[in-house]
Parts: structure tokens; sequence; C-alpha cells
């Protein structure tokens, strides 16, 4: 038996690029939706009000010990255990029956468990600004939202571009758990292709290359948004000396 | 809660089985770390350039999509093998392909992880090493090793918790660790959510008792070094 046979792939190739698409999707959306919630948590994350902060902590803590796995199955399955959301359904009430969507359940997760990461990595930089900066906001007059809004979030936003690189990568390889609740992404479509065709190498070899492709994207991506907003922390290039 | 004591028997032995995959493969990527970290401090060109290849290509794909492949795929390379020489079946275990892939995957962050190490450690103090009289192998077991795992501890410890996390996805390759547990008596009971948060506050259990003996491997390692606090 021929152990590569392309024509698995190319036969497929409407599949994958179905697949490809879920997964930018998953992806993308959850990240969005996941930084623009970690803004405001990661403010209230740094708060000296326990009232404000621990529950918070608390949010992060559990999304970030547990698998995301866990998270995705204990949304989209775990749903159903409760019986006024049964009751919510049968009554045909439109948010609720979102629960029963895989993929509003995969975009939920996912969402929470980046906003989580994200939160803990918005509010490490914001815990990292000089002292001195807010010092100086505050010694300009600024009350403390327009010291946010104009020193702090935005410097802290700026510093944070590696290691939340980190957390982007780490989710679109995360994204390929959305099999587990029957969509169709790129991990999806290979085993997909694997089962009809009993063709493991080319479908997951396949699919892994553009993973890797994706990957190499994202990190030539933000190389370039270092590059742009990171660039007074660059470190100093050698200045030519002129011959004398 | 009664359907949860009726089965925490299964789910107990679901943990069991998470912890040994965790544990199995914890040890078999930091071989794979030690030997990354050695290849990429070798001089020889190709070897450094196969462990880059290694790292880049194990951060830029899926864990799971590497497990299916191994899964899978492994078992079809096995019967080809085994057709060859005429050899009886054997069927992969989804156990060892777990094992060998979460192994292998965090094989290249202990790589990465080592080696930073590795560099940490002044080389005055290898040279001292040698001065004494001690042979190459004493050095680096009296003094590289102890103070290299004081620098890779931070991020050990930080490997170890990702990686306790990544055994969920041997669920989908059927092993019966305590995600799979949790969705098979989820079902029979119709208590899904609740046994998927049980699973969620074992895991929350067990990182924090690595926490706890962290801590204490920290303070092992780090006897004889001034703290400095700003």
């Amino acid at each position: 038996m021929d152990l590569f046979d392309t024509s698995v792939i190319t036969g497929n190739l409407p599949e994958f690029w179905r697949g490809l698409w879920m997964t930018l999707q998953l992806t993308a959306v959850a990240l969005l939706v996941g930084f623009a919630g970690a803004i405001p948590l990661a403010v209230a994350r740094v708060s000296k009000n326990p009232a404000v902060r621990l529950p918070v902590s608390a949010y992060t803590y559990f999304f970030r010990g547990t698998p995301m796995l866990v998270q995705l199955l204990l949304i989209y399955y775990g749903a159903a255990q409760w019986e006024w959301m049964r009751a919510a359904w049968e009554e045909g009430q439109p948010f609720w029956l979102l629960f029963r969507e895989p993929y509003f359940c995969a975009l939920f997760a996912f969402g929470l468990n980046t906003c989580a990461y994200t939160v803990e990595i918005v509010a490490g930089s914001m815990r990292n600004t000089p002292h001195g900066e807010i010092e100086a906001a505050k010694a300009m007059g600024m009350s403390r939202f327009k010291a946010l809004q104009r020193i702090v979030l935005p410097s802290a936003l700026r510093r944070m571009i590696p290691s939340y690189s980190n957390e982007v990568i780490l989710m679109l390889q995360g994204s390929a758990i959305a099999s587990a609740v029957t969509l169709v992404d790129l991990t999806g479509a290979a085993r997909n292709v694997y089962s009809r065709h009993f063709a493991p190498f080319e479908s997951f070899i396949f699919v892994g290359l553009i993973y890797l492709v994706l990957t190499f994207m994202l990190v030539g991506l933000f190389k370039l948004a270092e590059r742009r907003w990171l660039a007074h922390l660059a470190p100093r290039k050698a200045l030519k000396t002129k011959e004398a | 809660m009664n359907a949860l004591i009726e089965y925490s028997p299964s789910l107990f032995a679901g943990a069991c089985v998470t912890l040994q995959v965790a544990l199995l493969s914890l040890a078999l990527a930091v071989a794979t770390g030690l030997l990354g970290a050695a290849c990429k401090l070798s001089p020889y060109l190709p070897l450094r350039l196969w462990t880059m290849l290694y790292t880049t290509v194990v951060r830029g794909v899926p864990d799971l999509v590497m497990m299916l492949l191994v899964f899978y795929g492994g078992q079809l390379l096995l019967n080809a093998v085994l057709d060859y020489f005429e050899w009886d079946f054997i069927e992969i275990d989804p156990f060892v392909a777990g094992v060998m892939t979460i192994g292998f995957v965090f094989g290249a962050y202990f790589t990465e992880t080592f080696r930073g190490a590795f560099l940490s450690v002044s080389a005055g103090q290898l040279e001292a090493g040698r001065a004494y009289g001690m042979s190459g192998w004493q050095v680096f077991r009296r003094i590289l090793f102890p103070q290299m795992l004081r620098f890779a501890l931070p991020g050990i410890g930080n490997n170890w918790l990702v990686l306790l996390k990544s055994t969920a996805i041997v669920s989908m390759i059927g092993l019966s660790d305590m995600t799979r547990v949790a969705d098979q008596a989820g079902r029979s009971t119709h208590q899904p959510f609740t046994f998927y948060l049980a699973v969620c506050v074992l895991y929350l259990a067990m990182t924090a008792i690595s926490g706890y003996f962290l801590g204490r491997l920290t303070t092992r390692y780090n006897v004889g070094v001034r703290e400095s606090h700003v």
C-alpha cells in the first residue's frame, strides 16, 4: 500500500478549505472578544479594592488552571443539564438557544479562555509601568481614568506585544479541539478525510503544514508590529563611526 | 451529588490515568529536552539545524494534530513493518501514543528552557571545576547540572502546568483519562455539567499540589543564593 498518496489531498481540497476558514473564524473572533474583554478586566485585576480584584482573579485562576477542552465540553454538553435551560430551549428563547450551537459554544469557551490569559498579560504589563510615569501623570493633574487612558494603557499594550503574540499562537493551536464538539475546522477536516480514505499521513501532515504556515505568518506579523510599536525599546543600533 | 459519589471510583481511576500520562510524558520530555539542549549548544552545525527544525515544527503544529498523526499514522506504519517481517498484528495503545506525543511536543519546550539555563551558568565556574582536577562528567554533575537546574526551575514549573492540562486531549483518541470518564458518566447520569466541573476541580487540585512541590524544589535549589529585593 502506498503510504503517501497526494490525490487524497487534492481530491479533498474544498473540505480542507472550509476547515481552514472555520479555524480562522474561530481563532480571530475568540481573540477579538477576549482582547476586548481583557482590558476592563485587567484594570479591575490591578485594583486595590479586593471586592473588584478578587472576582477577576478567581475567573482567571479557573480558566488558566483547567484544560480548554474540558471548558468547551462543560459549556457545550453541560448546558443541557439545567432544567431552566431546557425550558428556555423549548420556549425557543433565541439567546439560550445559542448554547445548543457548537459554533457559538466553541467561540464562547475559546473567548473566555483567551480572555483569562490576556487579562493576566495586560495586568502584568500594567504593573510594570515605570513608577515615575504615573507620578508625572498625577503631577499633571490627571484623574485616575485619564492617566489610565493616556499613560498606563497605551504603554502597557505596547510592552505586552511579545507575550501576547505567544497567546495568539496558542489560541490558533488550541482551536484544534473544536472538532470535539462536531465542528469541522482544519483538524476536523483532516479527521473526516482520514476516516473516509484511511490516509492518516496525507491528511494530518497536510493540515500540520497549514498550521505551521499560519504560525509563521503570525510570527511575521508580530515582528512587524513590534518594529512599529516597540521601536523605542529596540536595542540601539551601532552608530557608524566616520573614518578618521 | 449522589451520581458523583457513585462514580467517584471511576473518576479517581481516570485521575490516576491522567497523572500517569502526565508524569511519564514529563520524564520523556525532560530527557528529550536535555538531549535537545545539548544538541542546540553543540559545535556541529547539522545537529543544531535539526534541533532547530524540531523545536520550530513542534511549536507550529497543534498537539492534537500531532497526536492523531502518531496514533493513526503510527498504526499504519507499524502494520506495514509487521507485514514486511510477517509478524503478528500489534495494536498501538492510546496510552503509548499519548505519552509519546506529549513527551515529544514538550521536549521542544524543555529544550529551550534547558538551553537558556545551561547558558546562565557562568563559564568561570566550569573552569574552576576543571582547575580543581575534576573530570568533564564530575564538572557536569557537581557544578553545571545543579546550578543549571536553579535557572531552569521556573521554566520547568511552567512547562509542567501546561503539560498537565494538555493531557486532556488523550481522551480524544479513546484513552480513559478523567475527561473521558466524566464524558461517559455525564451521558449515563444526564449530569454532564457536574462531572466536567468535577474534572476542573481535580485539575485545579493537581495544579495546587504541584505548586507546593515546585516551591519546595525552588527553596532546595536556591540554597546559598542571596535574594535581591528592589
